[in-house]
């Protein structure tokens, strides 16, 4: 009894998202472009979010996904521009290069243990803004690619599947990024429920004791990492398109952090996790805005405090700990009074 | 090419000084202070105003600048690190916590002292000619300087029965618990100490380079890179790490054109790794 309540609570909740998300929000603010862009930018930053997810799921630490976002922005840009290729092949294929690229290096740096891995990353996300810079021929190094253009329509037998993108008109990218945003959604919770999602989970826990169950450690860890890696060139891909540029600079280092910030802030136990995260966080990063100068330290502030009281994520609150946490306060500081 | 071994030398030397701090926190704790670099850009400004705004003798400087950011170690590790080892459930969630702090100090840093580069006018003018090489007076005092503090530091680990301490936490937390050594108390310490070491470089190398309040991220991937390359947690690693690097950025600066020196320099990284994922003086157990 007790499990079919919570699964149609679960539906009832996904329904619920569903309509505001697709129905509701675009229609009744379908004038507000300022609630719009905000709403396309945390559904990309969830898409990418999405595979850091991924990692963290496997027990490990990706800080490099910033480079994946830049291949796949990259690798958009010069297709739309350099050659007349359509954005609806662009995409996919800005996707499957990123992943690719992962596979290839994943072999060698997920043999890399704890830290080093961690760290690795993180220069590789450097190293991509690095090389992107001084790839002149390519990527027209600091000057950056510009005048991107707007995905044209998509015509199957002749019938308008897809409209023109028209420039100033949000509705068409909220559309386009909810909808994927919502299908790689989909797609990783079936995987996550699948024997391969429990192989990820196992991984998670230990990756030596996975081993000795007879599991191809490596496979399934270069498949977690492959997966990420074209999600973050998705995620490129589309940034790139709707912002119609691309620089060195879109993605470094202090975006490769706030992926994993976004999945830490949801919840690492929960697929949700990042998406509530990068919702939460750009939404609330644009009202900060107000108070330009002060925006970052007291953004780091609520980072400390959250990860002081709730270290395990937004969705891991629990009505009733809530009452026991705010106990456990003061009665802790109580304890110290009395020694 | 004398110029260029000799600079790779002198910068190996300061290098390693930045490393050493981080791989102790890293060994004491198991956490990689990602707010060293912020640290260290603190170091360099405690410097600047100090010394060159207020006219304080330099090593006094130097001194409250270790005491300073020493402070902000044992804080950070009182306040922050322990509460949140209690309560986490996963053991990655620290570098969140470690990425905070840094996100902190740079920020509060950004407020306070706005983004211009500051340089502080260095005390002894004049060039040494060495082997055919000009080596800055300046350069030469941060040289021994970082050579003196290294030295130091390896007495304090190998002689004082506190340091030793540390050490030992380093190889084996468990059992210097059952030691009978209060390992909280002395990992306060030790965090203390790393965050003493990142303030006092970056004082010290202010006497030769700008420092501005967006630095700390490039000094913590450097830092990293160096561990990374010598191996973490281990001091031998840090000194070892923070030559190549020196070498290698001096290499890297002579011969190719700007950017593309630390796109060579990660490469070869990655290279290292493949073939000694734990860095060439690294132990296995991190």
């Amino acid at each position: 009894m007790h499990k079919t309540y919570k699964n149609s609570y679960k539906l009832y909740f996904a329904i619920i998202v569903f309509v505001v998300y697709l129905i509701i929000v675009p229609l009744a603010f379908r004038n507000n472009n300022y609630l719009l862009n905000v709403i396309i930018t945390s559904s990309i930053l969830s898409i990418i979010s999405l595979g850091v997810w991924l990692v963290f799921a496997i027990g490990r630490i990706n800080i490099g996904q910033g480079a994946f976002a830049l291949i796949g922005g990259y690798t958009s840009a010069i297709l739309l521009t350099k050659t007349g290729i359509s954005f609806w092949l662009a995409l996919p294929l800005s996707g499957i290069l990123a992943g690719l690229i992962g596979y290839l290096i994943g072999r060698p740096i997920l043999r890399l243990k704890g830290v080093y891995f961690d760290m690795l990353t993180l220069c590789m996300t450097q190293f991509a803004t690095l090389a992107m810079l001084n790839m002149t021929k390519l990527t027209s190094g600091a000057r950056g690619i510009i005048n991107i253009p707007l995905p044209k329509a998509l015509k199957i037998a002749g019938i308008t599947v897809i409209p023109q993108f028209t420039p100033g008109n949000y509705i068409p990218f909220y559309y386009l990024t909810a909808l994927i945003l919502i299908f790689t959604f989909f797609a990783l919770v079936r995987l996550n429920n699948s024997r391969v999602g429990r192989v990820f989970s196992s991984l998670r826990q230990h990756e030596g004791l996975t081993a000795s169950i007879g599991i191809d450690v490596v496979k399934y860890r270069l498949l977690a990492y492959t997966i990420c890696c074209f999600l973050g060139g998705l995620g490129g891909s589309l940034f790139v398109v709707y912002t119609q540029s691309i620089f060195p600079t879109t993605f470094k280092v202090a975006d490769s952090v706030n992926f994993m910030l976004y999945c830490f802030f949801g919840g690492l136990e929960y697929l949700f996790g990042p998406i509530l995260g990068s919702f939460l966080l750009t939404i609330s990063f644009e009202y900060l805005r107000v108070i330009q100068k002060y925006q970052e330290a007291i953004y780091a502030v609520l980072l400390i405090l959250m990860m002081l009281f709730l270290p395990n994520g937004l969705l891991s609150i629990r009505i009733g700990q809530l009452h026991d946490k705010t106990k456990l306060f003061i009665s802790k500081n109580k304890k110290k009074v009395e020694m | 090419m004398s110029q260029i071994i000799i600079n790779g030398i002198m910068l190996g030397m300061s290098y390693s000084l930045i490393a050493l701090g981080l791989t102790l926190v890293f060994g004491i704790m198991n956490i990689v202070n990602f707010a060293h670099g912020q640290m260290y850009m603190l170091g360099g400004f405690i410097i600047y105003y100090v010394y060159a705004q207020w006219g304080l003798n330099f090593f006094v400087a130097l001194l409250f600048a270790a005491l300073l950011l020493g402070v902000i170690g044992l804080v950070f590790e009182k306040a922050f690190f322990r509460r949140f080892l209690r309560e986490s459930r996963r053991p990655e969630s620290s570098m969140l916590l470690a990425i905070g702090t840094a996100k902190l100090l740079e920020s509060v840093a950004l407020i306070l002292f706005g983004e211009k580069h500051r340089g502080v006018t260095p005390f002894i003018t004049g060039v040494v000619s060495f082997m055919g090489a000009y080596i800055p007076k300046i350069k030469l005092f941060i040289f021994i300087m970082s050579f003196i503090l290294i030295l130091g530091l390896l007495i304090f680990i190998k002689k004082t029965s506190f340091g030793l301490a540390l050490l030992a936490i380093v190889q084996d937390k468990e059992v210097t618990k059952l030691m009978g050594v209060d390992t909280n108390r002395l990992s306060m310490i030790g965090f203390a100490i790393g965050a003493a070491l990142a303030g006092i470089s970056g004082g010290l190398l202010t006497l030769s380079f700008p420092i501005y309040a967006g630095m700390g991220s490039d000094i913590s991937i450097k830092s990293f890179i160096m561990i990374m390359i010598g191996g973490a947690g281990v001091v031998p690693g840090a000194i070892v790490g923070g030559f190549i690097l020196g070498m290698l950025e001096s290499f890297g600066y002579g011969f190719i054109p700007g950017s593309a020196t630390y796109l060579l320099i990660f490469l070869l990284v990655i290279l290292l790794l493949i073939f000694k994922p734990l860095g060439i003086m690294g132990k296995p157990g991190y």
